[in-house]
């Protein structure tokens, strides 16, 4: 049919339609178009834009074979309390059949302090696992053979420190650093903007990361050095657009920096990943996972001059969104699980964590985690949405939707540079208040009735408080400061001091890669906060400004 | 005229989850109330002493990681050892039903957790506001 023809059509239908609104109003409050039609993508160029699977612009997905192939990576986030108890999860995960790790640490291990340090009174062992020192993470890897499997480690300001830790303890398992398959997030921009678990300023934070890069392109090679996370900037209330273009314009941050301290772009595009969000709006997720790997794609290619397509893939981890679940008639959420789960999955995602029924209660119980991997799992088996690649495309809304969302993120990365890039940026709180802006209007929303949260603000019940939630032991405190007491008083402290003195020199000169002096002062068993310690005294600590 | 009521928003110990606390404080702000928002990474003595230096009437306390039933009372202990024996005490996040008879045992007045609308928490301040 000719466009002429398809234009006259949707004339006479437009006709029928205000015929139909006249005696049945339509539902307020939805931000698409009622129909798509070839009208709506008729100048998308096939080749140009949509492509092939594994080839440029990456739009159907960055490999040729997709889940026909293998599936995603069920990759489970996971920890709490104690390394040891953290440890007989993560064998409970492999068990029952996840094919990664995910680390979750406590939030004094994000922010570099030992759990005996005053300000980590109350917070140990909380919202992931205690690491304290080498002799933690042994535990925490015990009977996990490190050359296997692939771990990923949500760690960002002190993710140097982490991953030298995983090394080691790699080494005495006999695997070699070359071996070793794993993320560590890694993104300190976004915590600036919205995740909050930053320690130094952004110039040094700038620096560890291109210092991490650098070694691990000759050392750690199969390593991911960085996730860059929308998924957070999504979670504080930012909208889909958001989400891609400011994460996106953070990954251009982490690639000048890196250009600029004289790295290759080819030589370490190849290990930068990302992290999206799986949200509840399924054709709108899969439509941002579309719009994100071309947008990416024509970064490195055209604005960065990389060379090798693998610079070009935007690979991407996605977990459900936190914050979607509801503390209201908690089953429900599996159901809002499973939908994001299909978003992902036709949005061509690399990985996924599934989110639990509970967590907007509590850490989830090993049953609500068990439910959450199976929906993964019939997602892969069962629904048939992992048998085709990119099944959407084509879609005419779906199409539609890619291409706003691209143009959208275009606009925010334009924005960006014209403010002087996404450090400045988050420095003048520029992103920081657009996010809070879309969070308060959502709730505004939400309020209002104009969105409906089933069991929230629409066919409430009477509930009775939700038993056998998972509790931390508050004595996990106790039990983790008594440990480290004991390694501090049996490890050789001489060496310990040697290592941190010559840690400090090295951050003291700024051509020096820090990560061989971190990885020397980690196997001398000196703590995450001894070595933070020296940090935070030769860089100071980043201090957030907030205009509500 | 009337003096407005003033609300020290506040963020103790590590959590950096703050979309709830900005989005109450906005609205709180929209609601006629003078906000002070501490940001986050606040020791207990912090924000008692920010509660006493910006004299609120109203410390509303937000906290995500779990590390509720360490400061909330604490929190609550160093603001009435400040003299703020009237300021209305609140507290608001990922909170099992569970722990909330102990808050409110420990002087937290009213506990909010998630899906709460803004609006109800600002008719509590308004009721119980000293």
């Amino acid at each position: 049919m000719s466009n002429e023809k398809i234009q006259a059509e949707l004339a006479k239908y437009q006709a029928n339609v205000e015929k139909a609104i006249a005696k049945f109003p339509e539902r307020a409050n939805v931000p698409a178009q009622r129909l798509y039609t070839p009208l709506d993508v008729k100048d998308t160029d096939y080749a140009d834009e949509i492509g092939f699977p594994g080839v440029y612009p990456f739009t159907r997905g960055v490999q040729p074979t997709m889940y026909r192939g293998r599936f995603w990576t069920m990759r489970m986030y996971a920890g709490f309390s104690t390394a040891e108890e953290s440890n007989k999860r993560y064998r409970y995960l492999i068990e029952s059949g996840a094919t990664g790790l995910s680390c979750a640490f406590d939030l004094p291990t994000q922010i570099g302090y030992d759990s005996d340090d005053e300000i980590s009174e109350g917070e140990v062992g909380k919202v992931g696992v205690a690491i304290d020192s080498l002799a933690d993470m042994e535990v925490l890897f015990d009977k996990i053979d490190l050359g296997k499997v692939s771990t990923s480690m949500t760690i960002n300001a002190p993710a140097s420190v982490l991953l030298a830790m995983y090394i080691a303890v790699a080494e005495k398992q006999g695997v070699a650093a070359d071996q070793l398959k794993g993320t560590i997030q890694n993104d300190i921009l976004k915590e600036y903007a919205a995740r909050g678990t930053y320690i130094f300023p952004p110039r040094p934070s700038m620096r560890l990361i291109t210092n991490i890069f650098e070694y691990c392109s000759k050392h750690v090679p199969k390593w991911n050095t960085i996730s860059i996370s929308g998924y957070h900037i999504r979670e504080a209330g930012s909208t889909a657009s958001q989400e891609i273009a400011f994460t996106i314009a953070d990954g251009i941050a982490y690639c000048e920096a890196a250009i600029k301290a004289g790295l290759d772009v080819d030589a370490f595009a190849g290990r930068l990943s990302f992290f999206w969000n799986a949200h509840n709006n399924v054709l709108e997720e899969v439509a941002k996972f579309r719009a994100s790997r071309r947008v990416w794609a024509k970064v490195m290619k055209e604005r960065f001059q990389a060379k090798n397509p693998k610079s070009w893939m935007l690979r991407v981890h996605t977990q459900t969104a936190g914050s979607m679940l509801t503390a209201q008639q908690p089953n429900n959420n599996i159901v809002r699980v499973a939908l994001q789960t299909a978003a992902a999955v036709m949005g061509g995602t690399q990985s996924l964590h599934t989110n639990s029924r509970d967590e907007a209660l509590a850490l989830p119980t090993e049953d609500s985690v068990m439910v959450a991997l199976r929906t993964q799992q019939i997602v892969a088996y069962e629904s048939g949405l992992a048998d085709v690649i990119d099944p959407l495309a084509g879609s005419y809304y779906v199409e539609a939707l890619t291409n706003k969302i691209e143009a959208e993120a275009w606009e925010y990365i334009k924005k960006i540079d014209e403010i002087g890039g996404a450090v400045t940026a988050i420095e003048k709180g520029y992103i920081q208040k657009e996010i809070q802006d879309s969070a308060y209007k959502w709730q505004m929303d939400v309020e209002s009735n104009a969105k409906v949260i089933v069991g929230v603000n629409k066919f409430q019940v009477e509930e009775k408080p939700v038993e056998g939630l998972l509790r931390v032991d508050a004595s996990v405190g106790e039990k983790q400061k008594a440990k480290l007491a004991d390694m501090r008083a049996n490890r050789d402290n001489a060496a310990v001091q040697a290592a941190l003195a010559t840690l400090e020199k090295a951050c003291q000169d700024e051509e020096e890669n820090l990560m061989p002096h971190i990885l020397a002062a980690v196997k001398t068993y000196a703590t995450l906060g001894e070595i933070c310690g020296v940090m935070r005294k030769v860089f100071g600590e980043y201090e957030a400004h907030v205009n509500l | 005229m009337e003096k407005r009521i003033r609300v020290l928003v506040a963020k103790p110990g590590l959590d950096g989850h703050d979309r709830g606390a900005k989005v109450v404080a906005r609205a709180l702000r929209d609601a006629g109330f003078e906000v002070i928002y501490t940001g986050l990474r606040q020791t207990p003595e912090q924000i008692a002493e920010a509660a006493l230096q910006e004299d609120v009437n109203v410390v509303a306390m937000s906290i995500l990681s779990g590390a509720h039933p360490h400061l909330f009372p604490k929190i609550v202990k160093l603001v009435r050892e400040k003299g703020l024996t009237d300021a209305l005490i609140i507290g608001g996040g990922v909170i099992p039903e569970g722990d909330i008879p102990a808050l409110k045992e420990a002087g937290v007045a009213g506990v909010f957790t998630p899906g709460t609308p803004t609006g109800d928490i600002i008719k509590f301040i308004k009721e119980n506001v000293k």
